[in-house]
């Protein structure tokens, strides 16, 4: 109850609302609120949060708020540790991926309970009164970079400061990127980056790992991963030559391991050595500021890179994930393998959806660094509408932001230098709403589409289907009531995030969430974060997605080769210089720690009878060695047994 | 045949020649005309010519004369591990002629580490002693670095080659990497060079190849297994990307799938400077010989990239050849005996690689797309031997019918037929991949270097008499739309004032592509450090000490390496001139 003072908000946008219910809530969270500090510190911070407050007081009108009260009962007050986990949003739309209807949710120990209409729920629960609001599953954000080290620095909004922008936005998930140094051990990456997200992060996480070199030791490391830890999904670079970059014979054997371990490759597609051909150049042409960026990764680079992916993911029978489709010729690489029948999805982030490059020309060079992202923005001021199109007809599936933020101090290492720009955009907190307003407000994609593209989707995919991206009983109590008519103006003034730019600055998007509820708990109300440091847990995914690994297997069932049974050539054989012609197959194994030494297969079906009475030594190697002339008939005399 | 006057000297020695009633055919227009020829070069075009006497007269009774073949891909006498390919530049020339062709271009294989000058004194040797018709000479690029930066630009300008090839394939061999193709693709663009390439994607095959052999898969199906045509298509698109980057004309040798030539349509429609050849093979056949229960009969299919096992390949690239998407044709004629590619017998990767095509090359298309009604008598002269010559920069001395043109032509035959066999067929191989089949069309006197060297069936062919034809760079038909878009795409930075706020402290360790990082391969990079002259050192905020020293080594206000903590106002200061 001594909370209640501290959140003037609050009653400035309750409006004609009853003050008993409110006090009752405040009830209710009195006891989480005095039982940590961090709380309590949150509330002292809502400044960013200014922005959407504001908006709902000027919205003023009854209907458009939700009422979160206390039902009556006797038992309201047995344990009051454990209320604040019972909550019931009553007259809400529940918007999923495949059908929308009207029904309470019941949502105990941070799982959906039940669903239905007058249900039977104990005393003492939390109500919200969603007034037919959409009910949508929480955001996942599958891909975000928070505190990313990157030479001495760190990505300025770190698990907490970018989870909590996170929830402000309507993501209740996010996947965040274990980069190991090149070399290093995966696994005590993974571990690093665990220890900083439990510590931090405010809603629940999970990792990809990226593979930033392929040496010896690293099958087994991916395969603890995926087997011990959770990990089902590992990111390649084709870009950043000399540092993260791979080859394709590497990338083959990665995709092998990782279909075999029934996870997902993804990749950073670009092509490496190109761009770095390109920029030395640009900067022999004495183009040094960030417009030099987008210059030497022109989107042909990404198209090329895409492509080859997907060839190489076709060859290994691996699924593929691109991520940061950020050009309409990677996007339509992508709808046109997925037509030719690849297993591939693709990921425009917010700020490939949001906004295009034309900013990398800008006089401030701070602004213009501030869009620095690998791929690159495209430059084409269509791009951003042409990929909403395909991310709502389906040819792209998910939506990450790629959230990797650097604070201009940061950037201004490559003041000089373009190429030595930390590279990362905001986008975490935006990206519901810029979804929203691009594709739902103008007609392209209906509600449950949205729903797909922000959370089930990516749920599917990842294996965390349904316990995620889904509004169902045992799924997970991650939901936002989702207001689609309020306008919402974003600035760097009023985000959550530690930059002091932001790439949509102005943008004006319809659609924001109006209560978020993470792992049961309400994290966002009338524009109040209250977030809780460290609460986030990380949620392990398992291997072999049925969304993914259905085709692929039923594929590999398929795609079993056979030799021709022919019998033995007799005929002469010419005599050679030792130098192999082409690849000695072994040529590649000194690097591959996928390759266990090929065991000399024996070929059954290859018979040492021969038709023509040659013994079965006849092939041994001295024919190797031994000068053939031409044979008295002028012709092979081939034994066939066909 | 008829001669004016009483000479009756042998035919070969004749130097003058009339074709009278014949029909013209060019790449653009067909006309009734008499030529006349002398000095192996035409001479007079046109009726009632006035000749002199003594001349050799052949009727042609209206039927077409065309421009001689030109095939623009051929590998005779090719070095081998210590063999050489059965066909060489005698038998293989001979077998040129016999089915029309007039003209062939021969590339030069150096061995990787060794010198390309050398390599092509050594292949003009070979053909000079034994080509009975003209040729040129492309240069394959199987490594790169400075001293072969220097040769190519010796070929380009004192030897006559303009195109070169480079291997996307062949890992550890001859394959190049990204950072090489892209300097390769740069230097040539600027020179005036086509570039050839030979597209798939050589790092995924080698994995193909381990596993193949791995699953006990050893005959010829297995190499057609290991390259699927996905890894042409890939390699093909990724060519393009890296030609386009580098604003260089790009030809791909061997189309020999659908989804390459798609690739190279789509590119084409973009507008990249793009030209596709598939060759007689991948016109005539398909891959599914590589499953013959006959080892020698599926291992004389091998050949990089491989045909494809679709059947319809053949039809598709016929009708993309008539669109025009497709520009030349060669036949990638490169022949070994039976014994020879039994080096493979029991590990398909070791089989050598190629098939004829030469001697069928020009039937095989007027059947395949003449007959068949996809392209009329001038777009099978442009695909046959115009088109050709201009990417050689050979136009029009080769590849039309024109005064002061090459005598080099063909009577053609529209309605001959004629069985492709082994045992007939002027090449040494045992084996010929159109074995049994039936082309309408051929040839029924060719005309080279304005001698008769083929009439009734008869080849008259004198081994050495083939002239090596220099080529020239920058040919117009490649370059002309390259220089236009060079001129058009300057690249220009932004104006800015410098940037003046606080600078965080970073480790040294660089990241994301240091521009330098490659350039001990490159023998094209001297980079000096560039003063930027449009950073300007003036700044609003009005730092004295910095004005006057523009340089970017000298502008730092505070040390790079210092760390800054959050400036006063909570954001960073940024000075705008604008």
């Amino acid at each position: 109850m001594s909370a209640s003072e501290d959140v003037p908000a609050f009653f400035r946008s309750m409006g004609s609302g009853s003050p008993k219910p409110r006090h009752k809530f405040c009830g209710v969270f009195c006891p989480v609120e005095g039982a940590t500090d961090s709380k309590t510190l949150d509330l002292s911070s809502v400044s960013p949060c200014r922005g959407d407050g504001r908006v709902i007081d000027k919205q003023g009108d009854v209907g458009r708020k939700v009422e979160i009260r206390t039902s009556a009962g006797k038992e309201a007050l047995q344990n009051l540790g454990d209320t604040s986990d019972r909550l019931l949003i009553k007259g809400g739309k529940i918007v999923n991926d495949d059908q929308s209807f009207y029904a309470d949710i019941y949502m105990e120990d941070s799982l959906i309970k039940q669903i239905g209409e007058n249900l039977i729920v104990p005393g003492g629960v939390k109500i919200i009164d969603a007034h037919g609001r959409m009910v949508i599953p929480g955001g996942i954000d599958v891909h975000t970079r928070f505190q990313m080290p990157d030479r001495g620095m760190t990505a300025v909004d770190d698990f907490y400061q970018g989870t909590r922008a996170a929830l402000a936005g309507g993501t209740t998930m996010i996947i965040d990127h274990v980069v190991p140094e090149p070399g290093g051990s995966l696994i005590s990456a993974f571990e690093q980056w665990r220890d900083w997200a439990d510590s931090k992060a405010c809603c629940d996480y999970s990792l990809h790992v990226d593979v930033t070199s392929w040496h010896k030791g690293l099958q087994e490391e991916m395969e603890t991963l995926v087997k011990d830890h959770g990990v089902n999904s590992f990111l390649v670079y084709l870009a950043y030559k000399d540092i993260f970059q791979l080859s394709d014979s590497q990338i083959y054997e990665v995709f092998s391991v990782i279909r075999d371990l029934g996870a997902i490759a993804q990749v950073h597609a670009e092509n490496g050595d190109i761009v770095a051909e390109e920029q030395r150049r640009i900067l022999e042409l004495g183009i040094t500021g960030p417009e030099g960026h987008v210059l030497s990764r022109p989107e042909e680079v990404e198209a090329e890179a895409v492509n080859r992916s997907v060839t190489i993911a076709n060859q290994t029978n691996c699924p593929l994930y691109i991520t940061k489709v950020m050009s309409k010729s990677a996007a339509d690489v992508i709808a046109l393998a997925r037509k030719k029948g690849t297993v591939v999805f693709g990921e425009p982030i917010s700020a490939s959806l949001g906004t295009d490059g034309s900013h990398y020309w800008s006089k401030n060079w701070a602004k213009a660094a501030a869009y620095i992202t690998s791929p690159p923005l495209s430059p084409d001021p269509t791009t951003p509408d042409y990929l909403n199109s395909l991310l709502s007809c389906g040819d792209l599936q998910v939506t990450g932001s790629a959230h990797c933020t650097f604070n201009t101090a940061q950037r201004a290492v490559g003041k000089d230098d373009f190429t030595l720009i930390p590279e990362g955009t905001n986008g975490t907190e935006e990206r519901m709403s810029l979804v929203w307003d691009k594709c739902v407000v103008t007609g392209k994609m209906d509600e449950n589409q949205f729903v797909a593209a922000t959370s089930t989707n990516a749920a599917k995919i990842f294996n965390l289907y349904p316990r995620k991206g889904r509004i169902a009983v045992g799924s997970d109590a991650d939901l936002i009531i989702w207001d689609p008519d309020v306008t919402k103006i974003i600035s760097a003034k009023t985000h959550n995030l530690a930059v002091e730019y932001n790439i949509f600055e102005g943008t004006e998007v319809r659609g924001i969430p109006l209560v978020v509820i993470s792992q049961g708990k309400i994290v966002l109300e009338e524009g109040n974060l209250h977030t809780t440091e460290g609460s986030g847990r990380y949620i392990g995914r398992k291997p072999f997605s049925d969304y993914v690994y259905k085709r692929i297997k039923a594929r590999s069932r398929l795609a079993e080769l056979r030799g021709v049974p022919r019998g033995l050539y007799d005929g002469p054989v010419c005599e050679v210089s030792v130098t192999p012609k082409t690849v000695t197959p072994a040529s590649s194994t000194k690097t591959s720690p996928a390759k266990q030494p090929a065991q000399p297969v024996r070929n059954l079906h290859q018979s040492g009878f021969s038709l023509s009475g040659a013994q079965i030594d006849d092939n041994v190697p001295r024919r190797n060695t031994q000068r053939i002339v031409a044979p008295p008939g002028g012709r092979a005399n081939i034994t066939s047994l066909g | 045949m008829s001669y004016q006057g009483k000479k009756n000297i042998p035919k070969i020695t004749s130097d003058r020649l009339l074709i009278k009633g014949g029909r013209i055919v060019n790449d653009d227009q067909s006309f009734y005309a008499d030529i006349y020829m002398e000095d192996g070069l035409i001479k007079q075009l046109g009726d009632n010519l006035i000749v002199p006497g003594g001349v050799k007269t052949i009727e042609a009774n209206g039927k077409m004369v065309i421009p001689g073949g030109i095939d623009i891909h051929t590998h005779f006498q090719m070095p081998y591990r210590g063999t050489t390919t059965v066909d060489d530049f005698s038998q293989g020339s001979k077998a040129a002629l016999a089915g029309g062709t007039t003209m062939i271009v021969d590339h030069v294989i150096p061995d990787p580490g060794s010198s390309l000058i050398e390599a092509f004194e050594q292949w003009k040797q070979w053909a000079d002693e034994k080509a009975c018709c003209d040729y040129s000479l492309h240069v394959d690029i199987t490594h790169w670095n400075d001293s072969v930066k220097q040769e190519v630009e010796t070929l380009l300008k004192e030897k006559g080659v303009n195109s070169f090839q480079v291997y996307m394939a062949y890992k550890d061999l001859y394959q190049m990497s990204n950072s090489e193709l892209y300097e390769v693709f740069s230097f040539l663009g600027e020179m005036g060079g086509v570039v050839q390439v030979h597209a798939e994607n050589g790092e995924i095959i080698a994995e193909e190849q381990a596993r193949m052999l791995q699953m006990g898969i050893t005959g010829p199906e297995g190499h057609v297994l290991s390259r699927p045509e996905e890894l042409e298509a890939e390699a093909v698109f990724r060519a393009i990307t890296i030609a386009s980057q580098t604003s260089c004309p790009l030809y791909v040798t061997k189309v020999m799938s659908k989804s390459a030539a798609d690739i190279i349509s789509q590119a084409r429609k973009k507008g990249n400077v793009v030209f596709g050849e598939p060759i007689s093979a991948s016109l005539g056949t398909d891959g599914t010989h590589y499953w013959s229960k006959n080892w020698a009969k599926a291992a004389s299919f091998v050949t990089s990239p491989p045909l494809s096992p679709d059947p319809t390949t053949p039809d598709y690239l016929n009708t993309l050849l008539a669109s025009g998407d497709l520009t030349v044709t060669g036949s990638a004629h490169c022949t070994f005996s039976v014994a020879q590619k039994a080096i493979g017998k029991d590990d398909f990767t070791q089989i050598p690689e190629g098939i004829n095509g030469v001697e069928e090359r020009m039937a095989l298309i007027w059947d395949k797309a003449v007959v068949t009604g996809k392209m009329d008598e001038n777009t099978f002269v442009a695909v046959t031997s115009t088109n050709a010559a201009k990417i050689l920069n050979l136009y029009p001395r080769k590849g039309r019918i024109a005064v002061g043109s090459d005598s080099d032509l063909v009577i053609w035959d529209a309605d001959a037929v004629r069985t492709i066999t082994a045992k007939t067929h002027n090449s040494a191989a045992e084996y010929n991949v159109f074995e049994g089949m039936e082309f309408r069309g051929g040839p029924l006197v060719v005309i080279c270097q304005g001698k008769i060297v083929l009439e009734d069936g008869n080849l008259h062919v004198t081994s050495g008499t083939g002239r090596f034809i220099p080529c020239s760079p920058f040919p117009d038909f490649a370059y002309k739309r390259i220089k236009a878009r060079k001129q058009l795409a300057v690249l220009r930075p932004v104006p800015r004032g410098m940037y003046d706020g606080p600078v965080s402290e970073f480790s040294p360790m660089s990241r994301g592509g240091t521009p330098s990082a490659s350039a001990r391969t490159s023998p094209t990079k001297q980079t000096p450090p560039v003063r930027n002259l449009h950073h300007s050192g003036f700044s609003l905020a009005g730092n004295p000490a910095q004005r006057g020293a523009p340089t970017t080594e000298e502008t730092p206000i505070r040390p790079a390496g210092r760390r800054i903590v959050v400036p006063p106002g909570g954001r960073s200061n940024i000075t705008s001139l604008s």
